[in-house]
Protein backbone atom coordinates (compact mmCIF):
# COMPACT_ATOMS: atom_id res chain seq x y z
CA UNK A 1 0.00 0.00 0.00
CA UNK A 2 2.12 2.39 -1.32
CA UNK A 3 2.09 5.88 -3.41
CA UNK A 4 4.80 6.22 -5.58
CA UNK A 5 5.81 10.27 -5.92
CA UNK A 6 5.81 10.32 -9.70
CA UNK A 7 1.90 8.85 -9.98
CA UNK A 8 0.53 11.28 -6.90
CA UNK A 9 1.98 14.12 -8.50
CA UNK A 10 0.00 12.90 -11.57
CA UNK A 11 -3.17 12.38 -9.61
CA UNK A 12 -2.88 15.59 -8.19
CA UNK A 13 -2.15 16.81 -11.45
CA UNK A 14 -5.17 15.38 -13.17
CA UNK A 15 -7.38 16.54 -10.51
CA UNK A 16 -6.83 20.08 -10.73
CA UNK A 17 -7.73 20.17 -14.04
CA UNK A 18 -10.81 18.37 -13.60
CA UNK A 19 -12.37 20.43 -10.80
CA UNK A 20 -11.53 23.44 -12.53
CA UNK A 21 -13.89 22.77 -16.00
CA UNK A 22 -16.43 21.18 -13.53
CA UNK A 23 -16.62 24.36 -11.27
CA UNK A 24 -16.49 27.84 -13.16
CA UNK A 25 -19.69 27.57 -14.91
CA UNK A 26 -21.59 27.10 -12.10
CA UNK A 27 -19.48 29.59 -9.65
CA UNK A 28 -19.72 32.00 -12.69
CA UNK A 29 -22.99 31.97 -14.12
CA UNK A 30 -24.95 31.62 -11.33
CA UNK A 31 -23.79 35.01 -10.49
CA UNK A 32 -24.53 37.06 -13.46
CA UNK A 33 -27.75 36.84 -15.67
CA UNK A 34 -27.56 34.96 -18.63
CA UNK A 35 -28.75 36.76 -22.54
CA UNK A 36 -32.11 35.15 -23.65
CA UNK A 37 -30.33 33.76 -26.71
CA UNK A 38 -27.42 31.88 -24.29
CA UNK A 39 -30.43 30.64 -22.17
CA UNK A 40 -32.01 28.61 -25.17
CA UNK A 41 -28.01 27.26 -26.10
CA UNK A 42 -28.13 26.04 -22.63
CA UNK A 43 -31.38 24.22 -23.01
CA UNK A 44 -29.99 22.26 -25.71
CA UNK A 45 -26.53 21.15 -24.05
CA UNK A 46 -28.52 18.22 -22.42
CA UNK A 47 -29.53 16.31 -25.41
CA UNK A 48 -26.75 17.43 -27.44
CA UNK A 49 -24.16 15.91 -25.03
CA UNK A 50 -25.82 12.98 -24.13
CA UNK A 51 -26.73 12.13 -27.86
CA UNK A 52 -23.10 12.79 -28.71
CA UNK A 53 -21.81 10.09 -25.92
CA UNK A 54 -24.80 7.73 -26.99
CA UNK A 55 -23.22 8.19 -30.97
CA UNK A 56 -19.55 7.40 -29.58
CA UNK A 57 -20.62 4.33 -27.67
CA UNK A 58 -22.93 2.90 -30.33
CA UNK A 59 -21.00 4.49 -33.90
CA UNK A 60 -17.74 4.61 -33.36
CA UNK A 61 -15.24 2.23 -32.83
CA UNK A 62 -11.91 3.18 -31.66
CA UNK A 63 -12.32 6.70 -32.89
CA UNK A 64 -13.33 4.91 -36.89
CA UNK A 65 -17.35 5.21 -37.69
CA UNK A 66 -18.32 1.36 -37.04
CA UNK A 67 -21.74 1.33 -39.27
CA UNK A 68 -21.19 -1.29 -41.55
CA UNK A 69 -20.91 -4.19 -40.58
CA UNK A 70 -22.71 -2.92 -37.29
CA UNK A 71 -21.36 -4.05 -34.12
CA UNK A 72 -23.31 -5.90 -31.65
CA UNK A 73 -23.65 -2.96 -29.34
CA UNK A 74 -26.20 -1.71 -32.71
CA UNK A 75 -28.42 -4.39 -31.98
CA UNK A 76 -28.17 -3.94 -28.52
CA UNK A 77 -29.89 -0.51 -28.61
CA UNK A 78 -32.76 -1.60 -30.67
CA UNK A 79 -34.38 -3.21 -27.32
CA UNK A 80 -33.11 -1.20 -25.25
CA UNK A 81 -33.89 1.96 -26.61
CA UNK A 82 -37.55 0.15 -26.35
CA UNK A 83 -37.50 -0.61 -23.06
CA UNK A 84 -36.14 3.25 -21.91
CA UNK A 85 -39.70 4.53 -24.08
CA UNK A 86 -41.98 1.31 -22.69
CA UNK A 87 -40.82 1.92 -19.27
CA UNK A 88 -39.70 5.12 -18.76
CA UNK A 89 -37.02 3.62 -16.06
CA UNK A 90 -33.33 4.18 -16.04
CA UNK A 91 -32.96 1.39 -13.90
CA UNK A 92 -34.70 -1.16 -16.48
CA UNK A 93 -33.06 0.54 -19.18
CA UNK A 94 -29.72 -0.66 -17.92
CA UNK A 95 -30.69 -4.03 -16.92
CA UNK A 96 -32.20 -4.73 -20.62
CA UNK A 97 -29.13 -3.25 -21.97
CA UNK A 98 -27.16 -5.93 -20.53
CA UNK A 99 -29.12 -8.60 -20.52
CA UNK A 100 -29.80 -7.67 -24.31
CA UNK A 101 -25.54 -7.63 -24.77
CA UNK A 102 -25.41 -10.94 -23.47
CA UNK A 103 -27.50 -12.78 -25.12
CA UNK A 104 -26.06 -11.38 -28.13
CA UNK A 105 -22.88 -12.47 -27.11
CA UNK A 106 -23.87 -15.73 -26.16
CA UNK A 107 -26.09 -16.38 -29.66
CA UNK A 108 -23.15 -14.76 -31.64
CA UNK A 109 -20.41 -17.19 -29.76
CA UNK B 1 -62.97 18.59 7.46
CA UNK B 2 -61.56 20.75 4.66
CA UNK B 3 -58.43 22.46 6.46
CA UNK B 4 -55.81 24.11 3.95
CA UNK B 5 -52.38 23.54 5.45
CA UNK B 6 -50.35 25.34 3.86
CA UNK B 7 -47.58 23.93 5.89
CA UNK B 8 -48.52 19.88 4.39
CA UNK B 9 -47.29 21.58 0.57
CA UNK B 10 -43.93 22.82 2.17
CA UNK B 11 -43.27 19.06 3.88
CA UNK B 12 -43.82 17.45 0.76
CA UNK B 13 -41.47 20.02 -0.72
CA UNK B 14 -38.96 19.43 1.71
CA UNK B 15 -38.99 15.47 1.53
CA UNK B 16 -38.99 15.94 -2.07
CA UNK B 17 -35.56 17.84 -2.09
CA UNK B 18 -34.30 15.73 1.14
CA UNK B 19 -30.66 14.26 1.03
CA UNK B 20 -32.23 10.82 1.29
CA UNK B 21 -34.45 11.57 -2.24
CA UNK B 22 -30.76 12.64 -4.08
CA UNK B 23 -29.36 9.35 -2.70
CA UNK B 24 -32.53 7.21 -4.22
CA UNK B 25 -32.43 9.26 -7.55
CA UNK B 26 -29.48 7.75 -7.82
CA UNK B 27 -30.07 4.04 -7.69
CA UNK B 28 -30.90 3.69 -11.17
CA UNK B 29 -27.25 4.88 -12.28
CA UNK B 30 -25.62 2.65 -9.74
CA UNK B 31 -25.51 -0.67 -11.85
CA UNK B 32 -23.85 1.70 -14.89
CA UNK B 33 -21.28 3.43 -12.72
CA UNK B 34 -20.61 0.02 -10.84
CA UNK B 35 -19.61 -1.49 -14.10
CA UNK B 36 -17.30 1.31 -15.63
CA UNK B 37 -15.60 1.58 -11.98
CA UNK B 38 -15.11 -1.67 -12.04
CA UNK B 39 -13.38 -2.14 -15.24
CA UNK B 40 -11.07 0.51 -14.60
CA UNK B 41 -10.32 -0.57 -11.38
CA UNK B 42 -9.37 -3.73 -13.48
CA UNK B 43 -7.45 -1.48 -16.08
CA UNK B 44 -5.70 0.51 -13.35
CA UNK B 45 -4.37 -2.78 -11.72
CA UNK B 46 -3.07 -4.24 -15.12
CA UNK B 47 -1.57 -1.29 -16.06
CA UNK B 48 1.06 -1.86 -12.59
CA UNK B 49 -1.09 0.55 -10.35
CA UNK B 50 -1.00 -0.21 -6.45
CA UNK B 51 -3.95 -0.03 -4.61
CA UNK B 52 -3.67 2.68 -2.60
CA UNK B 53 -2.66 4.81 -5.92
CA UNK B 54 -5.85 3.60 -7.41
CA UNK B 55 -8.16 4.41 -4.86
CA UNK B 56 -6.63 7.72 -4.39
CA UNK B 57 -7.08 8.20 -8.74
CA UNK B 58 -11.05 7.79 -7.77
CA UNK B 59 -11.11 9.87 -4.30
CA UNK B 60 -9.46 12.84 -6.46
CA UNK B 61 -10.24 12.53 -10.04
CA UNK B 62 -13.23 10.85 -10.36
CA UNK B 63 -14.09 10.54 -13.52
CA UNK B 64 -14.34 7.17 -15.70
CA UNK B 65 -12.74 8.01 -18.78
CA UNK B 66 -9.82 10.11 -17.43
CA UNK B 67 -9.20 7.00 -14.92
CA UNK B 68 -8.92 4.68 -18.01
CA UNK B 69 -6.79 7.38 -20.09
CA UNK B 70 -4.50 7.64 -17.27
CA UNK B 71 -3.97 4.32 -16.49
CA UNK B 72 -2.92 3.45 -19.93
CA UNK B 73 -0.95 5.90 -19.89
CA UNK B 74 1.26 5.06 -16.47
CA UNK B 75 1.40 1.90 -17.92
CA UNK B 76 2.90 3.27 -21.54
CA UNK B 77 5.26 5.29 -19.56
CA UNK B 78 3.43 8.81 -20.22
CA UNK B 79 5.31 12.03 -18.65
CA UNK B 80 3.16 13.79 -16.53
CA UNK B 81 2.35 16.78 -18.33
CA UNK B 82 1.20 14.34 -20.84
CA UNK B 83 -1.26 12.79 -18.55
CA UNK B 84 -2.55 16.01 -17.28
CA UNK B 85 -3.38 17.57 -20.36
CA UNK B 86 -5.09 14.62 -21.81
CA UNK B 87 -7.07 14.36 -19.01
CA UNK B 88 -7.90 18.51 -19.08
CA UNK B 89 -9.35 17.89 -23.01
CA UNK B 90 -11.09 14.52 -21.85
CA UNK B 91 -12.62 16.55 -19.07
CA UNK B 92 -13.34 19.66 -20.53
CA UNK B 93 -17.08 18.43 -21.35
CA UNK B 94 -17.79 19.30 -17.80
CA UNK B 95 -17.92 22.67 -18.72
CA UNK B 96 -20.95 22.57 -20.66
CA UNK B 97 -22.44 20.34 -17.97
CA UNK B 98 -21.89 22.71 -15.28
CA UNK B 99 -23.16 25.96 -17.48
CA UNK B 100 -26.06 23.89 -18.31
CA UNK B 101 -26.78 23.04 -14.78
CA UNK B 102 -26.02 26.69 -13.09
CA UNK B 103 -29.70 28.52 -14.00
CA UNK B 104 -30.96 25.75 -11.69
CA UNK B 105 -28.43 26.54 -8.21
CA UNK B 106 -29.29 30.51 -8.74
CA UNK B 107 -30.24 30.53 -5.36
CA UNK B 108 -27.14 29.31 -3.95
CA UNK B 109 -23.60 31.01 -3.00
CA UNK B 110 -20.81 30.32 -5.36
CA UNK B 111 -18.82 28.36 -2.62
CA UNK B 112 -21.98 26.00 -2.55
CA UNK B 113 -22.13 26.09 -6.31
CA UNK B 114 -18.47 24.85 -5.71
CA UNK B 115 -19.16 22.09 -3.82
CA UNK B 116 -22.05 21.27 -6.26
CA UNK B 117 -19.89 20.99 -8.79
CA UNK B 118 -17.00 19.42 -7.53
CA UNK B 119 -18.98 16.32 -7.66
CA UNK B 120 -20.54 16.54 -10.88
CA UNK B 121 -20.44 13.89 -13.63
CA UNK B 122 -21.96 13.01 -16.60
CA UNK B 123 -24.49 10.69 -15.20
CA UNK B 124 -25.67 12.76 -11.89
CA UNK B 125 -25.40 15.81 -14.73
CA UNK B 126 -28.43 13.25 -16.87
CA UNK B 127 -30.33 12.74 -13.73
CA UNK B 128 -30.34 16.21 -12.24
CA UNK B 129 -31.63 18.15 -15.62
CA UNK B 130 -34.30 15.37 -15.84
CA UNK B 131 -35.43 16.75 -12.41
CA UNK B 132 -34.72 20.16 -13.43
CA UNK B 133 -37.68 19.52 -16.66
CA UNK B 134 -40.73 22.02 -15.08
CA UNK B 135 -38.78 23.15 -12.29
CA UNK B 136 -36.49 26.13 -12.16
CA UNK B 137 -34.47 25.08 -9.33
CA UNK B 138 -33.02 22.71 -7.83
CA UNK B 139 -32.48 21.82 -4.14
CA UNK B 140 -29.18 21.45 -2.71
CA UNK B 141 -29.43 18.75 -0.75
CA UNK B 142 -31.05 16.64 -2.79
CA UNK B 143 -28.03 17.39 -5.12
CA UNK B 144 -25.50 16.41 -2.12
CA UNK B 145 -27.77 13.30 -1.91
CA UNK B 146 -27.74 12.34 -5.56
CA UNK B 147 -23.60 13.55 -6.31
CA UNK B 148 -22.28 11.71 -2.61
CA UNK B 149 -23.70 8.57 -3.12
CA UNK B 150 -22.48 8.17 -6.86
CA UNK B 151 -19.20 9.51 -5.73
CA UNK B 152 -18.88 6.91 -2.53
CA UNK B 153 -20.31 4.04 -5.42
CA UNK B 154 -17.48 4.99 -7.71
CA UNK B 155 -14.56 5.14 -5.26
CA UNK B 156 -16.32 1.25 -4.24
CA UNK B 157 -16.47 0.20 -7.59
CA UNK B 158 -13.16 1.13 -8.36
CA UNK B 159 -11.65 -0.80 -5.58
CA UNK B 160 -13.88 -4.10 -5.80
CA UNK B 161 -12.53 -3.60 -9.69
CA UNK B 162 -8.85 -3.48 -8.56
CA UNK B 163 -9.34 -6.34 -6.05
CA UNK B 164 -11.49 -8.73 -7.61
CA UNK B 165 -10.36 -8.06 -11.57
CA UNK B 166 -8.20 -10.94 -11.61
CA UNK B 167 -10.94 -13.59 -11.13
CA UNK B 168 -13.27 -12.20 -13.98
CA UNK B 169 -11.43 -12.97 -16.93
CA UNK B 170 -14.62 -12.02 -19.27
CA UNK B 171 -16.65 -9.09 -18.20
CA UNK B 172 -18.12 -8.81 -21.23
CA UNK B 173 -20.41 -11.79 -21.22
CA UNK B 174 -22.76 -10.62 -19.03
CA UNK B 175 -23.17 -7.55 -21.02
CA UNK B 176 -21.15 -5.63 -18.22
CA UNK B 177 -19.32 -3.80 -21.31
CA UNK B 178 -22.60 -2.43 -21.88
CA UNK B 179 -24.03 -0.98 -19.45
CA UNK B 180 -22.44 2.73 -20.15
CA UNK B 181 -23.93 3.05 -23.28
CA UNK B 182 -27.71 1.44 -21.87
CA UNK B 183 -27.58 3.98 -19.10
CA UNK B 184 -26.48 6.78 -21.46
CA UNK B 185 -29.65 5.58 -23.98
CA UNK B 186 -32.40 5.97 -21.11
CA UNK B 187 -30.60 9.43 -20.54
CA UNK B 188 -31.04 10.41 -23.68
CA UNK B 189 -34.76 8.93 -24.43
CA UNK B 190 -35.83 9.97 -20.72
CA UNK B 191 -34.72 13.78 -21.62
CA UNK B 192 -36.26 13.39 -25.22
CA UNK B 193 -39.58 12.11 -24.12
CA UNK B 194 -40.26 14.61 -21.12
CA UNK B 195 -39.62 18.20 -22.46
CA UNK B 196 -42.49 18.09 -24.77
CA UNK B 197 -39.79 20.01 -27.52
CA UNK B 198 -39.92 16.82 -29.72
CA UNK B 199 -39.64 18.14 -32.66
CA UNK B 200 -36.59 20.18 -32.32
CA UNK B 201 -34.92 18.38 -29.90
CA UNK B 202 -34.79 15.36 -32.26
CA UNK B 203 -32.65 17.69 -34.64
CA UNK B 204 -30.56 18.52 -31.89
CA UNK B 205 -30.32 15.03 -31.40
CA UNK B 206 -29.65 13.98 -34.94
CA UNK B 207 -27.18 16.29 -35.73
CA UNK B 208 -25.15 15.75 -32.47
CA UNK B 209 -24.63 12.02 -33.78
CA UNK B 210 -23.61 12.73 -36.95
CA UNK B 211 -21.54 15.52 -35.76
CA UNK B 212 -19.70 13.45 -32.94
CA UNK B 213 -18.93 10.37 -36.03
CA UNK B 214 -17.36 12.95 -38.29
CA UNK B 215 -15.62 15.60 -35.79
CA UNK B 216 -14.18 12.25 -33.88
CA UNK B 217 -12.57 10.94 -37.05
CA UNK B 218 -10.69 14.46 -37.53
CA UNK B 219 -9.67 14.84 -33.89
CA UNK B 220 -10.10 12.65 -31.08
CA UNK B 221 -12.98 10.89 -29.74
CA UNK B 222 -13.52 13.11 -26.39
CA UNK B 223 -12.45 16.41 -28.56
CA UNK B 224 -15.65 14.58 -30.72
CA UNK B 225 -18.15 14.64 -27.92
CA UNK B 226 -17.60 18.46 -27.02
CA UNK B 227 -17.34 19.42 -30.90
CA UNK B 228 -20.65 17.44 -31.15
CA UNK B 229 -22.18 19.32 -28.52
CA UNK B 230 -21.37 23.29 -29.06
CA UNK B 231 -22.68 22.75 -32.97
CA UNK B 232 -25.54 20.87 -32.00
CA UNK B 233 -26.73 22.89 -29.13
CA UNK B 234 -26.22 26.14 -31.78
CA UNK B 235 -28.62 24.30 -34.43
CA UNK B 236 -30.81 23.73 -31.95
CA UNK B 237 -30.77 27.63 -31.10
CA UNK B 238 -30.55 28.53 -33.99
CA UNK B 239 -33.77 26.22 -35.08
CA UNK B 240 -35.95 27.48 -32.69
CA UNK B 241 -35.21 31.31 -32.87
CA UNK B 242 -36.06 31.70 -36.79
CA UNK B 243 -38.37 28.88 -36.64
Amino acid sequence: MEIRWEVFLMIAGASIVTFIPRIVPLVLLSRIRIPDWGMTWLKYVPIAVMAALVGQELFLENGKPALFPPGPELYAALPTIAVALLTRSLLATVVAGMISMMLLRALLG
Amino acid sequence: MQENHPSAGKAEEIGRDSFLQGAKDCLPTLLGYLSIGFAAGVVGKTSGLGIAEIALMSVMIYAGSAQFIAAGMVAANGSIAVIVFTVFIVNLRHLLLSAALSPYFRHLTPAKNMLIGALLTDETFGVAIQRATDANRIGERWMHGLNLTAYLNWIAATLAGAFLGRWIANPEKFGLDFALSAMFIGLLVLQLTSRRNLAIDLIVAVSAILIVAGASMAFSANVGVIIAALIASTIGMAVEKWK
